[in-house]
C-alpha cells in the first residue's frame, strides 16, 4: 500500500505516539492542577511551546495551542481583527489559502469587511504587482499561504510582508504544510500571525498552534476559563500537545535530511510521469515545496484516475472535487487560469518523509497504463487529436 | 474520497466497463455533456431490425459515469428502439444497486447520450423524433440535475 495524500493526513511517528502514551496513562493530570499530578504535564506543555516555538524562531509565550488549522486561523483572523485601526476595513486573502480562510473572509464580507482576493499567475503565485494595487492605509489583514497547500507552489512572502509592513496591515500565514520541510523565521520573515497544524508535523491530529507575535492584540474566540494567556480557553489536550512537541522536535533535528529525501522523491516522479504523453506539471517548476508534485492528464478525468489507483493500492489526491454536488473543479486550478476539462485532469502526490524510492516506482510503473486505459474510454481524445 | 460508498457492481462495471470503445461504421452516435461540468457521453450504434444490435461508449467522467453508461450499454444491447428510447436513468440506477448521493447526476447524461444516437439514428432514417433531441451544449444542465437529486428516491 502506498499512500501519497500527505496533505489530507500524515501518520504519527512512532517515537511520537510513544510520549502521547506516556501522557495519557501516566502523567495525565490537569496542568492547571496546584497539587502535584499537575507539574508533570504542565512541564510537558511547556516543553511543547519551547519546541514549536524553536522550530519558526517564536518564543514559547509566542505559542498558542488550539485544536488545529481551522481554530488557529480562526484566531488569527477573528481574534485580530477586532483590534485593527478603525477605518480599516479590507482583508486580503486568495484563491490558494486553505478553505477555512475562505470561509471566514465570506463570514467578513458579510459583517462590513471588503474582502480583496489576491490575483495569482499561471503557477498559483500571487501577483505581487496588483497585491501592491489593492492592499493600502485601509486594509486590516493579508492572510497567505507560505505555499499553495494544492500545487505547493511558494508565495512571494518577502514582499507581501512588505506590504504589510508599508500599509501597516497585520500578516497572517498558513504554515501548516512548509514547517516539517521548510525552514521558517517567523521574526525575520516578519510575520505577525502564523498557523500550524500538529498532523503536518507528523504528530497527533486535533492539536494546532498559532503563533501570536508579541505586541499583536488579540480577542479570544473561546472564553471560559481563561487557558493559554486567556486567548484559548479549555483544559488543554496534554498528550495532543506533547506530541505536537515532539513531533516538532524531530522536524527540526531532521529538517535537512527530509528536504533531501523528500526532493529525491519528487524528482523521480517528475522524471517518471512527465514522460507520459500529454502530462503536465501544475504549480511552480522549481519554486515549490519539496513533498509537493501536482500533475494533470490531458483527456481523462480526476476521480476515475483516482479509483484506479486505488484499486493498486496507491492513495493519492485530486484537486479536482468531482466529490462535490455542483461538479465544480478546483478553485486553485481554475484561478491559474487552466480550463475546467483540464483542472479536472488533475492529481495531487503529497508526499511525507516516510515514503520511499520503491512507492515512487510502483506509481511511475501502473500510471501509463490507467492513463491509457482511461484515454481509450474518452470522447475527447481523438477529438481533440491533432486538431 | 468516497470510494467505500460504491457498491462492488458500480465499482465492477468501472473496473471492466461493457461495451467501451466506438464501433467502426457506427448507424449513429450520440454525445452529450459537456467536459467543463466533468462529464461527457458518447453512444455509438448499430440498429438491425429495429432494435440496438451492437452498441460502443467512451466516458469522459467519474467512476460513476463510467460505471452507468456501461450497465446502461448492457441494458439496451439487443433491446428494440421502442423500449430502448424508455429506458430512464433510474432503470440503470437500479440495475447497478443504486448510487452514492452525490453521484446520482453523473448517471443522468447516460441516458442522454443514447437517445442522443437514437435521435440521429432517427434522422438519418428520415424520422423527425424532436422529443429525443439533444439539449443544446450552451443550455445549463446542472439546474435540472439539482432538481433531479432532490425528487431521486433511491438517495
Amino acid at each position: 500500500m502506498v499512500y501519497f495524500d500527505a496533505s489530507s493526513a500524515m501518520p504519527t511517528r512512532p517515537e511520537v505516539i510513544d510520549e502521547i502514551v506516556q501522557y495519557m496513562r501516566d502523567d495525565f493530570g490537569n496542568p492547571a492542577s496546584i497539587h502535584g499530578w499537575g507539574s508533570a504535564p504542565k512541564r510537558g506543555m511547556e516543553r511543547a511551546r519551547e519546541e514549536i516555538g524553536k522550530l519558526i524562531n517564536a518564543m514559547p509565550e509566542e505559542i498558542i495551542f488550539t485544536s488545529g488549522a481551522t481554530e488557529s486561523i480562526n484566531l488569527a483572523l477573528r481574534g485580530s481583527l477586532p483590534h485593527t485601526e478603525k477605518g480599516r476595513m479590507k482583508v486580503a486573502t486568495s484563491a490558494v489559502d486553505h478553505r477555512s480562510v475562505r470561509a471566514i473572509a465570506s463570514a467578513l464580507a458579510n459583517s462590513g469587511y471588503e474582502v480583496i482576493d489576491l490575483e495569482v499567475d499561471i503557477y498559483g503565485v500571487i501577483d505581487v504587482e496588483k497585491a501592491d494595487r489593492v492592499i493600502g492605509d485601509d486594509t486590516a489583514l493579508i492572510s497567505i499561504p507560505y505555499a499553495s497547500p494544492e500545487v505547493g507552489s511558494i508565495q512571494p512572502y518577502k514582499e507581501l510582508a512588505e506590504l504589510a509592513r508599508r500599509s501597516g496591515s497585520l500578516l497572517h500565514m498558513d504554515l501548516t504544510m512548509a514547517a516539517f520541510q521548510e525552514p521558517i523565521d517567523v521574526a525575520r520573515m516578519g510575520i505577525d500571525l502564523a498557523t500550524l497544524s500538529s498532523n503536518d508535523l507528523l504528530g497527533p491530529k486535533g492539536v494546532g498552534a498559532l503563533y501570536v507575535r508579541r505586541g499583536v492584540k488579540m480577542t479570544p474566540v473561546l472564553r471560559g476559563g481563561g487557558h493559554e494567556r486567556g486567548l484559548r480557553s479549555g483544559s488543554e489536550n496534554v498528550a495532543g500537545i506533547v506530541g505536537m512537541g515532539a513531533a516538532a522536535r524531530i522536524c527540526r533535528e531532521r529538517m535537512g535530511g527530509v528536504r533531501k529525501h523528500l526532493l529525491g522523491l519528487r524528482d523521480r516522479l517528475s522524471r517518471g510521469l512527465l514522460q507520459i504523453e500529454g502530462s503536465h506539471l501544475n504549480g511552480h517548476p522549481t519554486h515549490r515545496l519539496p513533498n509537493n508534485f501536482n500533475i494533470r492528464f490531458d483527456y481523462i478525468e480526476g476521480e476515475s484516475m483516482l479509483m484506479l489507483l486505488d484499486m493498486n493500492g496507491i492513495g493519492v489526491g485530486t484537486g479536482s472535487a468531482c466529490s462535490s454536488k455542483n461538479l465544480e473543479a478546483s478553485h486553485t486550478l481554475l484561478s491559474m487560469g487552466l480550463p475546467h476539462e483540464k483542472a479536472h485532469g488533475s492529481m495531487q502526490i503529497t508526499l511525507n518523509p516516510l515514503n520511499t524510492e520503491e512507492e515512487v516506482d510502483h506509481l511511475i510503473d501502473v500510471m501509463p497504463g490507467i492513463v491509457s486505459d482511461l484515454r481509450a474510454m474518452s470522447p475527447l481524445y481523438n477529438k481533440e487529436e491533432g486538431a | 474520497m468516497d470510494r467505500l460508498e460504491y457498491n462492488d457492481m458500480v465499482l465492477e462495471h468501472f473496473k471492466n466497463p461493457r461495451n467501451a470503445g466506438t464501433l467502426e461504421e457506427a448507424d449513429a452516435i450520440g454525445q452529450v455533456g459537456n467536459p467543463v461540468c466533468g462529464d461527457m457521453m458518447e453512444i455509438s450504434i448499430n440498429v438491425k431490425d429495429d432494435r440496438i444490435e451492437d452498441i460502443r461508449f467512451r466516458t469522459f467522467g467519474c467512476a460513476s459515469a463510467i460505471a452507468t453508461t456501461s450497465m446502461l450499454t448492457e441494458v439496451v444491447k439487443g433491446m428494440r428502439l421502442e423500449d430502448a428510447e424508455k429506458v430512464t436513468w433510474d432503470d440503470v440506477m437500479k440495475s447497478l444497486g443504486g448510487l452514492p448521493k452525490i453521484k446520482v447526476h453523473c448517471s443522468l447524461l447516460a441516458v442522454d447520450g443514447l437517445k442522443a444516437a437514437l435521435y440521429y439514428y432517427y434522422k438519418k432514417v428520415g424520422v423527425d423524433r424532436p422529443d429525443l433531441k439533444p439539449k443544446d451544449e450552451d443550455e445549463d444542465h446542472h439546474h435540472d440535475v439539482e432538481v433531479n437529486i432532490q425528487d431521486s428516491p433511491l438517495v
